[in-house]
């Protein structure tokens, strides 16, 4: 009897009763940077992004023992994988502290203000003693090894359906570098992300769907984007997600960069796993377990050195080995599949790829493949080599003697692995929403305590004072907006915005016209970002001083527009006495220039006139008339050219 | 004792809610407080943090301090001690490969975690050595010996003269080379007595650290640990060297003269550099390449000179304007005998200390005059007032290194309390403290921003 029978339907014809029989649950660990100045353990400055750099550094990462004394499984991976990692730099984002050259500066208090702000919102239990630990990643990903990272918050839920969604815990740490590539035995990184505070939450596995994933995803997204004070952007949030089906393994899929993919990804997560442990029935039916697993390797160089298979003919020429394993009793079982297009032959090649460091695609053959590798004739010299009985499956792999001797080793223990069941990994999301394996799961055993820096007491001071800041929750806002009768579009968008705070100021305090405010602070600061600049740059001051000119009647909404323009270029704005609003004299010169100009422009088509003339006008008063009060003078002025 | 081991690095309030609830260190407990409920192990707290917090570990391997005030309760499900062990592994023995001693003195060049004071503290035996960095065996055979376990700011005379002694004994025995493991703060100091202390030795001598402890994955410790050891099994360079990061990248490690080196940032890998010359010579995994030839060579034979005379009564003056006569006049008041002064530009210090100086010189105190510049020669005749300090008796040490003279006067004191005969050891070089030209590449401080300087930063990988 099998407890496996589910076969898994195409992704819109799975219901949640198909997700109930497999067991699916999944939780998620969600990255998002803060909207601070400086990085969180130095004092550079934060979000200033460039491909851009000056010098580069070299390093190499070696497993260390945990606080408990023991070496992390994952650890042990990246050191096997001998990488040489190259840093790039670019002065103006990075200091010798992201290099590991200098100590970590004391925690940036900004940063920590914003995490507890958000632990708040969370209902999380705060810790009052924070304890800086370093979290090692051996990828090479950030400088020292480890990331330095601290709890802020345990045990808090946010309300979801008719249940809650338990938030297990908020922790504040720096961000890695970005990954240029990885080829062979080099990876290069960009390291101006480096160093930047994010929080990364983790929810509990209380998920039953792909699609209450992305749900739940999406709640807490808006509800940490409505506290203004987090980055958004590509890359400021990044979804790490936990899938496990009955009897399969918590895995990780790592770093999903936007929340509609979640779905597809967690139910091809869901199918890998399954079918794992379908592919683990059909093992035992086979009479092959972890202890009775069996396989045998040759080297095949001499066999293969002559075959017309090109990958195979260039590396060997090119004065590379070729191995054969053979996995007993495992024939057509490299085609199982695993995921939607995806076969059990891709797990072994994952691994041959990231721990054996071929990174070059194919990375090896097998004998269940229908697709032309080797001639049969081949084949059976291989497979005779090797000793291959008619119900093993020979993998061949080739490359550098040594890295060929490590994929040896890992494709008999991935195959064996398969005899187990679901392998404890992180996994990397790919474009068609299958996933690839990116390294083992690491365990608490990669914690240490970082003893460069002191504990740091958490006052009640500071949480009292962070309290009476917090933001009204995002479901209140949007309530009020749709009272006082903002338009649809940008109810959301202004509820999440870092500016909901002083929409609200403006509307309540100085009487401003609401949809004219809230337009601007939603809808400018989106076309300044289509014209490439960067509107995170704009500040809280220049936009109070932006729209009290607005308020006074001194600026059109134009000029709102062109002032925060300014703003972003960092060209300041004028002073309260530099700007008037144009006056009757002014309107009626410079109708009449541009009229003048007019006259000297051909426009073939005699209705675009007014359209053109009303152009010229408002460039030449820069925002400081509304357009309506123009447009009257302008259309006379056109039909008059007439 | 066990009571004191039972709550370890707890006191205060929070010792006492610990031993109200009965709740050990390791134990595995569910606390309650005020602001929720925590689960974990109790760890050990350092012993300079405050009596107010509780140090629990998260089932995610997170630590996190509580309140002591703020406790309800806390239940006790079970308890989990950790061992924190190096994975110990038998150093192979190949009958083919040199013998390499390795002595060690502290320093983090292997460490391990310090739950009191939540510091590393040194992890040292072949075993542990070879379980962290195998590659040694490639290498060598090799030996370990801890003299003692002191932070190298504590490393003085008793230790100096331990390590000298130490040295004598493994070349009598006939090692093919010596590594010293040792602090990197003063690590200079204790190369350039070493280069006094022993002399013509047979076998390199090569002093190494670490600039980030081994307990980091990014940590320098095994590639220089590597490279010394290669350098101490394998070269032919039979002298006190220190041997750290050439660049902060993990590529090459310099080999400097004992007597030229000097620490130079507080937390770069790449920290020591030779001073006024260049290194010895590179050594990467591969090879070493010299970078110049007038070295001592190895020899076969046993053979060294072991002195290790030391005088304590010697101190440096680091000259600062309106430096007051009364910072001399305490020192020679205080029976010191020599003084090394670090003097501004040549060798100067200002008018107001003339009479203390001619005090010292009435006293017998032995004074000479380095460069505070570090780089280049005193030279106290281009301005009458070096002239005049000179009859003052001050004696200008040519391009020694102020730590360098420092350890110098102190040996030569050590040796005699005859003025002109100190004065005659220390100006006449032993090892390479003093040399007799500077070539024009031993100065070279790149400055950063220069677009020369960024076109070669931007190339070279450093």
């Amino acid at each position: 009897m099998s407890d496996y029978r589910f076969q898994f339907k195409p992704f819109p014809e799975m219901t949640e009763a198909d997700y109930a029989e497999i067991g699916f649950r999944s939780g998620l660990e969600i990255h998002q940077q803060l909207l601070t100045e400086k990085k969180l353990f130095c004092r550079c400055p934060a979000g200033r992004y460039s491909d851009a750099y000056d010098a580069e550094i070299l390093r190499h990462m070696r497993p260390t023992l945990s606080e408990l004394g023991e070496y992390d499984g994952t650890a042990l991976m990246e050191f096997k994988t001998k990488k040489e990692i190259i840093y790039r730099i670019n002065r103006e984002t990075v200091c010798t502290y992201e290099m590991d050259d200098t100590p970590p500066f004391m925690i940036d208090e900004q940063a920590l203000d914003i995490a507890l702000g958000i632990a708040m919102l969370y209902r999380l239990n705060l810790v009052d003693e924070l304890h800086i630990a370093r979290k090692q990643y051996l990828d090479g990903s950030i400088p020292t090894g480890f990331q330095r990272t601290t709890i802020v918050g345990v045990t808090g839920s946010v309300p979801y359906k008719d249940r809650s969604v338990s938030i297990v815990q908020l922790g504040l740490e720096e961000d890695a570098c970005r990954e240029v590539s990885d080829v062979g035995h080099r990876r290069v990184y960009l390291t101006d992300r480096l160093g930047m505070p994010l929080i990364e939450t983790v929810t509990g596995p209380d998920m039953r769907t792909p699609r209450e994933a992305a749900e739940v995803a999406q709640i807490l997204r808006r509800l940490v984007r409505s506290t203004g004070r987090v980055r958004t952007g590509i890359g400021a949030a990044r979804e790490d997600v936990n899938v496990s089906v009955r009897g399969g393994t918590r895995i990780e899929i790592k770093g999903v960069p936007r929340i509609p993919r979640i779905p597809l990804l967690t139910y091809h997560e869901a199918m890998r796993q399954w079918n794992l442990l379908r592919l683990r029935e059909e093992l035992r039916r086979r009479g092959i377990t972890a202890e009775t697993f069996r396989s045998a390797s040759e080297d095949v160089t001499r066999v293969l050195v002559k075959t017309s298979y090109q990958p195979i003919r260039e590396a060997l020429a090119g004065g590379a080995t070729a191995a054969a394993v053979a996995l007993r009793g495992f024939r057509d079982l490299l085609s199982w599949q695993t995921q939607t297009n995806t076969r059990f032959s891709r797990e072994i090649s994952d691994r041959v790829r990231v721990v054996a460091c071929l990174t070059k695609l194919p990375n090896i053959i097998h004998s269940d493949s229908l697709s032309e590798t080797l001639s049969s004739s081949r084949w059976d010299q291989v497979r005779k080599a090797v000793r291959a009985a008619d119900d093993d499956t020979v993998v061949v792999v080739w490359g550098p003697a040594g890295d060929v001797k490590t994929a040896v080793e890992e494709i008999a223990a991935r195959a064996r692995e398969a005899a187990i069941g679901v392998p404890s990994e992180t996994r990397q999301a790919l474009r068609d929403g299958t996933n690839g394996f990116e390294r083992i799961l690491p365990g608490p055993d990669r914690m240490y305590p970082d003893t460069d820096l002191p504990p740091k007491v958490v006052t009640e001071e500071r949480l009292e004072r962070i309290r009476r800041g917090l933001p009204v929750p995002i479901w209140t806002r949007e309530a009020w907006y749709r009272e006082i009768g903002l338009p649809a579009d940008v109810v959301e968008p202004l509820a999440m915005s870092r500016w909901a705070g002083l929409f609200e100021m403006m509307v309540k305090e100085w009487g401003i016209d609401p949809t004219a405010a809230a337009v601007a602070l939603v809808q400018f600061p989106k076309s300044l970002a289509r014209r490439g600049l960067d509107p995170s740059r704009l500040a809280e001051d220049d936009l109070r001083r932006i729209f009290a000119l607005f308020r006074d009647r001194r600026i059109s909404r134009d000029g709102v527009r062109a002032l925060m323009e300014r703003s972003v270029r960092g060209q300041g704005l004028p002073g309260p006495g530099e700007v008037r609003p144009a006056t009757e004299e002014e309107i009626y010169a410079r109708v009449a220039d541009a009229n003048a100009a007019l006259r000297a422009m051909k426009v073939h088509n005699p209705d675009r006139k007014a359209h053109v003339l009303m152009g010229l006008v408002m460039t030449a008063l820069r925002g400081r008339v509304e357009g309506a009060a123009v447009l009257e003078r302008v259309t006379a002025a056109a039909e008059g050219t007439c | 004792m066990a009571a004191n081991d039972d709550y370890k690095g707890y006191r205060g309030e929070a010792l006492d809610t610990l031993k109200n609830f009965g709740a050990l260190v390791w134990s595995d407990v569910e606390i309650r407080t005020s602001r929720g409920a925590y689960t974990g192990i109790i760890l050990p707290r350092s012993e300079t943090a405050d009596p107010n917090h509780i140090v629990i570990k998260l089932r995610s391997g997170y630590n996190i301090g509580l309140a002591a005030r703020s406790i309800e309760a806390i239940t006790i499900s079970g308890r989990k001690e950790a061992h924190y062990k190096i994975p110990e592994k038998e150093f192979p023995f190949d009958p083919a490969k040199p013998k390499v001693k390795l002595l060690g003195t502290g320093g983090t060049i292997a460490s391990r975690l310090d739950y009191r004071t939540g510091a590393v503290i040194p992890a040292f035996s072949p075993g542990e050595l070879y379980g962290s960095v195998p590659e040694l065996a490639d290498i060598c055979n090799l030996e370990t010996e801890k003299l003692f376990g002191v932070f190298s700011e504590n490393m003085g005379p008793e230790q100096y003269i331990a390590t000298a002694r130490a040295i004598g004994r493994e070349i009598e025995k006939g090692v093919q080379g010596i590594v010293i493991g040792h602090g990197t703060d003063t690590m200079h100091h204790t190369a350039a007595i070493l280069s006094f202390m022993v002399q013509d030795s047979p076998v390199p001598i090569v002093m190494v650290g670490s600039q980030r402890s081994s307990d980091r994955p990014s940590s320098d410790a095994a590639l220089n640990l590597m490279h010394s050891v290669k350098t101490a099994a394998e070269s032919d360079i039979a002298e006190v060297m220190v041997c750290m990061f050439g660049p902060t990248s993990d590529m090459y490690g310099l080999l400097h003269r004992g007597t030229r080196v000097r620490k130079m940032h507080s937390s770069y890998r790449s920290t020591f550099r030779t001073i006024g010359d260049i290194p010895i010579a590179m050594v990467s995994r591969e090879k070493i390449t010299p970078l110049r030839h007038d070295y001592k060579r190895r020899r076969a034979d046993r053979k060294v000179r072991i002195d290790t005379s030391f005088d304590e009564r010697v101190s440096i003056v680091y000259y600062y304007p309106n430096m007051k006569p009364d910072i001399i006049d305490s020192l020679v008041d205080n029976g010191y005998r020599g003084i090394v002064i670090a003097g501004t530009g040549l060798g100067h210090v200002n008018k107001p200390l003339y009479p203390a100086l001619k005090r010292a010189r009435d006293k017998g105190v032995a004074v000479f005059m380095t460069v505070q510049t570090l780089w280049g020669y005193v030279q106290m005749y281009v301005y009458d007032t070096g002239r005049d300090m000179m009859e003052l008796g001050v004696v200008p040490a040519a391009n020694m290194l102020p730590e360098v003279a420092y350890v110098k006067l102190a040996w030569a004191l050590g040796k005699t309390t005859d003025v002109e005969e100190v004065r005659r050891i220390m100006l006449s070089p032993v090892a390479g403290e003093i040399t007799e030209r500077e070539p024009e590449n031993g100065y070279l401080i790149f400055q950063g921003g220069i677009p020369e300087v960024e076109e070669f930063i931007s190339t070279i990988k450093k």
